[in-house]
């Protein structure tokens, strides 16, 4: 391809445009599907490495890439497609900030069921990492709500999977195979969700004890109670008192009510405006790490994960929870005290952010069951390994 | 291309490791076998194991592989696509006797399960501890669960409760290449692939499920149905614009109109509202507070949209009265036409005015008729065309207006398949919802998981890529037409 049908695209990589620490050499600016695919395909032709950006806000996240010739930034890909709110569907360009588009559906009535847990995600890096929040218990995750994707693969081809309808089984379900890879697999330009009305009436409802442990009878009669929690959080800081907060959704009256029985099943409650955000920050100078258990164990990982240093924050009533600490010697030697214990439960503890010393030291990853398959779905997609080389799961 | 011997060779590898009645190789009983739920297709297979365990599986899969020999499997056999369609010259492996529970976890959320296992069992051992499995198909007294997730077949609770597919959290999966692997696992959220998310739903064409460990959704509080009475499908389809628009997520909201009433009341006189052109079934399920309040505004909505008729189930027995109408609607068409095919397009659940009408225009051209039975909240269609097959033309008539009500839906935006898959029956339809590209790009899948392509070959996709070949433009004709292994329809 002629280097004057991307010039306009493209220009140098700075600092600024660093991912995990690696400078691109080049930066593409693509501003539609179209664009991507030539740039795609100019990128392959050339044989350069390539990693997508939205806005940038997780660009710590992961194994810094081995290769970076190419960031292709998404952020002018800020469109809302279509909004079909009689269909509870809406269309977006993948750089569009997930805040803009609850800020578009907004006047329907509706919302896409996730929250905004890491300030300035576009939804493009939504479905790269999986990163839903508290509002999983009621309404799913990213995987849960994505209907179809438009993908440009790295030789360039423009792919669609799914549709703009709710239901549908129609062929492989590609959407869910893009949410959590890392951009691995493809560059998703394009995603349609289905919507959720926004309810009528939303509270929060927060009690404190005395450590994750002992919430832990209080999370399990919440979590199997009538009461439809849209979300059960944990809130725990070492040498402080823990914040269990339940959230409620539904009708003015329905919310009043059940309030009344998540008063009996816990105690005496305090509304607190509860943070959606992931616990510390996610800079690259914390270290970060996600844990996943089945929902029983969920407690007591927490508690391991404060009695290690880290704050920890997350969904405690599914079996997701975060944890953040800035000291990176106590970061490095817990990791795999936490991988063992999450490992037991049938989770994993993955460290999604860290600085360089914690990164020099750790697995990322940790342990991942499948991982023949996965490289040999990456080699299909990728065969040259030239999207983010290297910085998903065993090397990928 | 398979020879006649490799079978032989697989039938003998397997006498060394299975018992002698765990094959079936009598040419009438495997005539038993020769279709799934859709009965105009039929191919005898080659070869049927009755597996009895995972290690079964693995071990006729494994001899597959090693012969180069197709296989399909099969649970229940209540597929309405074909899926389950064996080939004529390979292995078909019955998983219907892997009916174990083993293991309810209501603390987890999850159980365990064989595939064989009855769907509604799940629920039924999960009730006792306050919680259900939330996917129903209509058939789902007695489809498998293996069979729901080769299909990601939902049933009418999806609209609230998301799709099978939302609520399987790992399976053990026997590859095409005889490997076991467990995707996904106990917790949300496997780092990694979500390879469990590309099985959901692949028809058997990435490997065969040996366990399944399935979400279990609290059993809700409160369940209210109304069956509610229109004079048209118009004044139905209104109600559930309302519903929606007003911002409630029903359980359930099912349509039936006028042919479907009166084929469900020849066949379980479900005692459905006297002239209505259309029913609703609308289910609101959660706690008792919320149920009320909105329940109570459903009812006035459909009253406003010219609902004639109005019977809320007082209880658990009228609920059943209820939808018994609704699941049998299928099988009791059969009671006013000899002959009928079983659409399942999904449509912009806002386009359902548009399109009912267009169908019936559709079907008068032809001179045929339509029942419609659907899920009304989502969009699903369950057209069903009649027809009788002796009469001359009519069965051709009735395929050409099968096809032409998915064209229908995808010109409206929509999909060829809301749960039932695309099977054997669609794939000839999968190049007019994507591109060859798209196509294309959902085999770099199938190669992965099956570079030799014996998983249920011959589903889902009318001309399969050969693995090796590299993605992109190729002139000229497929490998597999040129080498006169595979059509193009």
């Amino acid at each position: 391809m002629p280097a004057s049908v991307l010039r306009p695209l493209v220009r140098p990589g700075t600092d600024t445009d660093a991912v995990a620490g690696v400078v691109p050499r080049l930066v593409a600016e693509p501003a539609s599907t179209d664009d991507v695919s030539r740039v795609m395909k100019d990128a392959a032709a050339q044989g350069h490495s390539v990693v997508v950006r939205g806005n940038g806000s997780k660009s710590t996240w992961g194994v810094p890439p081995s290769s970076l010739d190419l960031l292709v930034d998404l952020s002018r890909m800020n469109r809302v497609l279509e909004h079909e709110a009689g269909d509870l569907i809406v269309s977006a360009q993948a750089g569009t900030p997930l805040a803009d588009l609850q800020e578009a559906l907004a006047p329907a009535g509706q919302r896409l069921g996730v929250d905004d847990v890491v300030p300035r995600t576009t939804i493009g890096g939504l479905i790269a990492t999986n990163v839903s929040g508290p509002r999983r218990v009621a309404l799913g995750t990213v995987r849960d709500l994505v209907i179809g994707v438009t993908v440009v693969r790295a030789d360039g081809v423009v792919a669609k999977a799914g549709g703009k309808v709710v239901k549908n089984v129609a062929g492989y379900d590609l959407s869910k195979l893009m949410v959590g890879s890392f951009g691995t697999l493809g560059v998703v330009t394009e995603a349609t969700f289905r919507l959720h009305p926004v309810p009528e009436a939303s509270t929060w409802l927060t009690v404190e004890a005395e450590s994750p442990s002992a919430a832990s009878d209080l999370i399990a009669s919440v979590v199997h109670s009538q009461v439809v929690p849209a979300a059960v959080e944990v809130d725990a800081v070492p040498g402080a008192p823990t914040r269990l907060s339940v959230l409620l959704e539904g009708t003015e009256r329905g919310v009043a009510q059940r309030s009344e029985r998540v008063r009996d099943l816990l105690g005496t409650t305090t509304t607190y405006d509860v943070p959606l955000a992931l616990p510390g920050h996610a800079d690259g100078a914390r270290t970060l790490l996600k844990l996943t258990t089945q929902i029983s164990s969920a407690p007591e990982i927490a508690q391991a994960a404060v009695d290690l240093g880290f704050h920890v924050r997350g969904s405690v009533g599914v079996g997701v929870l975060y944890a953040s600490t800035g000291e990176a010697a106590r970061a490095s030697a817990a990791v795999g005290t936490l991988r063992t214990l999450t490992g037991r439960s049938g989770g994993a503890a993955v460290v999604l952010d860290a600085p360089t010393d914690v990164r020099d030291v750790v697995d990322m990853w940790g342990p991942v069951q499948g991982l023949d398959l996965m490289r040999r779905v990456k080699h299909e997609f990728d065969p040259d390994n030239r999207l983010a080389p290297g910085r998903f799961v065993g090397g990928i | 291309m398979v020879d006649s011997g490799s079978v032989t060779r697989v039938l003998q590898r397997l006498r060394s490791q299975l018992p002698e009645a765990a094959l079936v190789t009598d040419r009438t009983r495997l005539r038993t076998y020769e279709c799934d739920g859709l009965l105009h297709y039929r191919v005898v297979p080659a070869l049927v194991v009755l597996a009895r365990s995972a290690d079964d599986v693995r071990t006729t899969v494994a001899a597959c592989a090693a012969e180069g020999v197709p296989f399909v499997a099969r649970g229940s056999g209540t597929g309405l696509s074909g899926g389950a369609l064996p080939h004529a010259d390979g292995v078909l492996i019955v998983t219907s006797q892997l009916r174990q529970i083993h293991e309810v976890a209501p603390h987890d959320q999850r159980a365990v399960v064989d595939p064989g296992v009855i769907n509604l069992q799940v629920s039924q051992a999960a009730r006792p501890h306050g919680y259900y499995f939330a996917p129903d198909p209509s058939s789902q007294q007695i489809c498998s669960v293996g069979g729901n997730v080769a299909e990601n077949s939902g049933g009418a609770h999806c609209l609230k409760y998301g799709f099978t597919s939302n609520h399987v959290l790992s399976v053990d999966l026997v590859t095409p290449q005889g490997d076991s692997v467990t995707l996904g696992t106990r917790a949300p959220d496997a780092p990694g692939y979500d390879l469990l998310g590309a099985v959901v739903g692949s028809e058997g064409t990435l490997g065969v499920a040996t366990s399944v460990t399935v979400r279990l959704v609290r059993s809700p509080e409160s369940v209210q149905t109304l069956l509610a009475g229109f004079r048209t499908t118009d004044d139905a389809g209104s109600a559930v614009s309302a519903v929606i628009g007003a911002g409630i997520v029903p359980a359930a909201i099912e349509m039936m109109d006028a042919l479907a009433i009166e084929a469900a009341e020849a066949a379980v006189a479900c005692n459905y509202p006297d002239e209505a052109g259309a029913v609703l079934v609308v289910e609101l399920d959660g706690p008792a507070e919320e149920v009320e309040h909105e329940f109570a505004a459903v009812e006035r909505m459909c009253r406003e949209a010219g609902a004639f008729e109005q019977r809320v189930a007082a209880d658990d027995d009228e609920r059943a009265a209820i939808w018994r109408g609704r699941k049998s609607a299928f099988a009791a068409v059969g009671r006013i036409s000899p002959d009928y095919i079983v659409q399942d397009g999904v449509i912009p659940r806002t386009a359902l005015p548009e399109v009912l009408r267009e169908m019936t225009r559709l079907a008068d051209e032809r001179g045929l008729r339509v029942a419609n039975v659907f899920h009304a909240g989502d969009g699903n269609l369950h057209p069903l065309v009649l027809f009788d097959e002796s009469a001359p033309g009519q069965g051709e008539r009735a395929e050409e207006l099968s096809g032409a009500i998915l064209d229908l839906c995808l010109a409206h935006g929509g999909s060829i398949t809301g749960e039932h898959g695309v099977g054997a029956d669609k794939a000839k339809h999968m190049p007019k919802m994507f591109s060859d590209d798209d196509l294309d790009t959902m085999q770099l899948v199938r190669c992965a998981f099956d570079p030799d392509g014996i998983a249920n070959p011959g589903k889902i996709y009318p001309t399969p890529r050969l693995c090796g070949e590299r993605p992109g433009k190729h002139t000229g004709p497929h490998p597999v037409q040129a080498a006169g292994l595979g059509e193009v329809f």
